[in-house]
């Protein structure tokens, strides 16, 4: 099956400004992966997320998801396929209540309201959100407005997760919740983040990226022991392999 | 500060009262939207000297917050808010029209101040009625309601963007003028220059975050139409609600009823 690859070949890309943001990064990505994007603030991660689901048209290179090169006319079949969470959940819950919100995605893949209502409470019950169906979003937590936000995707069923910092804002008992999900989830999953420690946990493989470009694309527990490439990329090791941890 | 917090709060409790479980609250949105909407016509098409004739249409928001279990105070104390604008729509009438209509006990009483009090209590009527609507049936739910209706969509999806992201934009305000305040002293960086310049950071960033929304919603198939779950039933009990109630407005305005029940009571103690 190529259905699930992600191809990303020499992207480049610039802001209306003209300051560059992507210069020519490329990688493949196949069915079922785990990976991590990580690197500095403004080292492109966002900008390049951005780009698999064509939310952001590339200055130059290109995207494939699967069979399809990313265009005008193939961006309905790359969303179903590519589902993406925001780094701000409450920029991702626009409904009056989580039900509604969860309902969306599927509503507007045309779907029968019996299918609808069951895949939202399956999407909701996969990140223990069952019962927060009918609450509107302000009066969720952080870790609560996190979990729904990914049943909201979830909902329609993509084989691609693009999470933006999904552990950001969490305290540490949401978070360890949040890993243990992604642990769960058999989906192809690319994960931009800090949180060093849980790309551990959950992606066998981290992409560094520094000023729009790929430094290192490998094994995780091998590119975290490069301690020079990581102090230069304005990253440390995780925090559980410094002192008491190892 | 405690003001912006202070309205949050608010609308968090007009929330919280859609929740409770009553007889109106389970009617149809339709039901009582449709209800609200006769009352507002009747009220406004009322002769402009009227005020006894009006005091029956208080009958309907007073049963409706009843039977809702709507404390009352917390409805008057919006309304008071409210008032002070309809003051200023209905200040002139008693300086514009000073001709005598009415004498009360010798005094007589201009048609301006007749217009004047009529306006102020219509004001109070319409305004604490949709208030008891809104307590009893929750904004989603008259977002839905409105749609069945056939209102145009754009306006009912604005209307329940506007719900969503007046707390998330309160918030930020609130965060701002905290952040604000904790470097003013003497009220230096209180004044009108650092404000408007907060409200057009708080403007920036609130297109910023239409944005950011907007990218979400492309990126679950958002194609210019939001489609809304809620299925509604109209029931027996629906409709009665409706024609009882707009049968009631209808009666109202077409006969004085106070007057009526004055002559009847009236004619048998005589």
């Amino acid at each position: 099956m190529s259905h699930h690859i992600v191809q990303v070949e020499d992207l480049k890309y610039s802001y209306p400004d003209g300051t560059p943001a992507l210069r020519g990064v490329s990688f493949r990505i196949t069915h079922g992966e785990a990976v991590a994007i990580v690197g500095a603030n403004g080292a492109g991660k966002s900008t390049l997320l951005l780009h698999l689901n064509g939310t952001i048209q590339p200055s130059a290179g290109t995207v494939r998801v699967g069979d399809y090169p990313i265009t005008k006319a193939t961006l309905n079949d790359v969303r179903r396929t590519v589902g993406m969470i925001f780094q701000n959940p409450d920029d991702q819950l626009f409904m009056p209540t989580a039900g509604d919100d969860v309902a969306f995605g599927p509503l507007n893949l045309g779907l029968p309201p019996e299918e609808v209502g069951a895949r939202v409470d399956a999407a909701l019950t996969q990140v223990g959100a069952l019962h927060l169906r009918e609450r509107p979003p302000y009066r969720l937590s952080g870790g609560e407005k996190r979990a729904v936000a990914i049943a909201t995707v979830l909902a329609m069923h993509p084989s691609i997760l693009v999470m933006d910092e999904p552990s950001s804002n969490l305290d540490p008992r949401a978070r360890r919740m949040l890993i243990e999900q992604l642990k769960s989830f058999q989906h192809t999953k690319i994960i931009a983040t800090h949180d060093l420690d849980l790309v551990l946990d959950v992606c066998p493989r981290t992409i560094i990226m520094l000023q729009g470009q790929v430094v290192a694309d490998g094994r995780t527990s091998e590119v975290f022991t490069d301690l020079p490439l990581l102090e230069r990329c304005h990253l440390e090791q995780p925090l559980c392999w410094s002192g008491r941890g190892r | 500060m405690s003001n912006i917090q202070g309205s949050l709060l608010d609308l968090g409790v007009m929330d919280q009262l859609a929740r409770i479980d009553s007889p109106v609250h389970r009617l149809d949105p339709r039901a009582k939207i449709l209800a609200t909407l006769a009352l507002i016509v009747a009220a406004v098409s009322f002769e402009r000297h009227q005020i006894a004739a009006l005091l029956p249409l208080m009958v309907f928001p007073i049963a409706l917050g009843a039977l809702g279990r709507i404390p009352a105070g917390i409805i008057l104390r919006k309304l008071l808010l409210a008032l002070p604008f309809v003051l200023f729509v209905g200040l002139f009438n008693p300086l514009f029209d000073r001709e005598t209509v009415l004498r009360l006990g010798g005094i007589g009483i201009s048609g301006g101040w007749l217009s004047f009090l009529s306006i102020m209590l219509r004001s109070a009527l319409t305004l604490g009625t949709a208030l008891v609507l809104l307590a009893v049936t929750g904004i989603p739910a008259i977002g839905a309601g409105l749609e069945k209706l056939g209102a145009p969509r754009a306006f009912v999806v604005q209307l329940l963007f506007l719900y969503r992201y007046l707390f998330v934009l309160g918030e930020e305000a609130l965060r701002m003028t905290r952040a604000r305040s904790q470097r003013s002293f003497n009220g230096r960086g209180t004044g009108l220059k650092a404000t408007a310049s907060l409200l057009g950071n708080l403007m920036l960033r609130t297109l910023d975050r239409a944005e950011r929304i907007y990218t979400a919603m492309k990126a679950r198939g958002f194609n210019g139409e939001v489609r809304l779950r809620r299925t509604l039933k109209i029931t027996a009990a629906d409709l009665a609600f409706t024609a009882g109630w707009s049968g009631f407005f209808v009666a109202a305005r077409l006969w004085n009823l106070p007057r009526l029940l004055g002559d009847l009571v009236g004619g048998v103690a005589r």
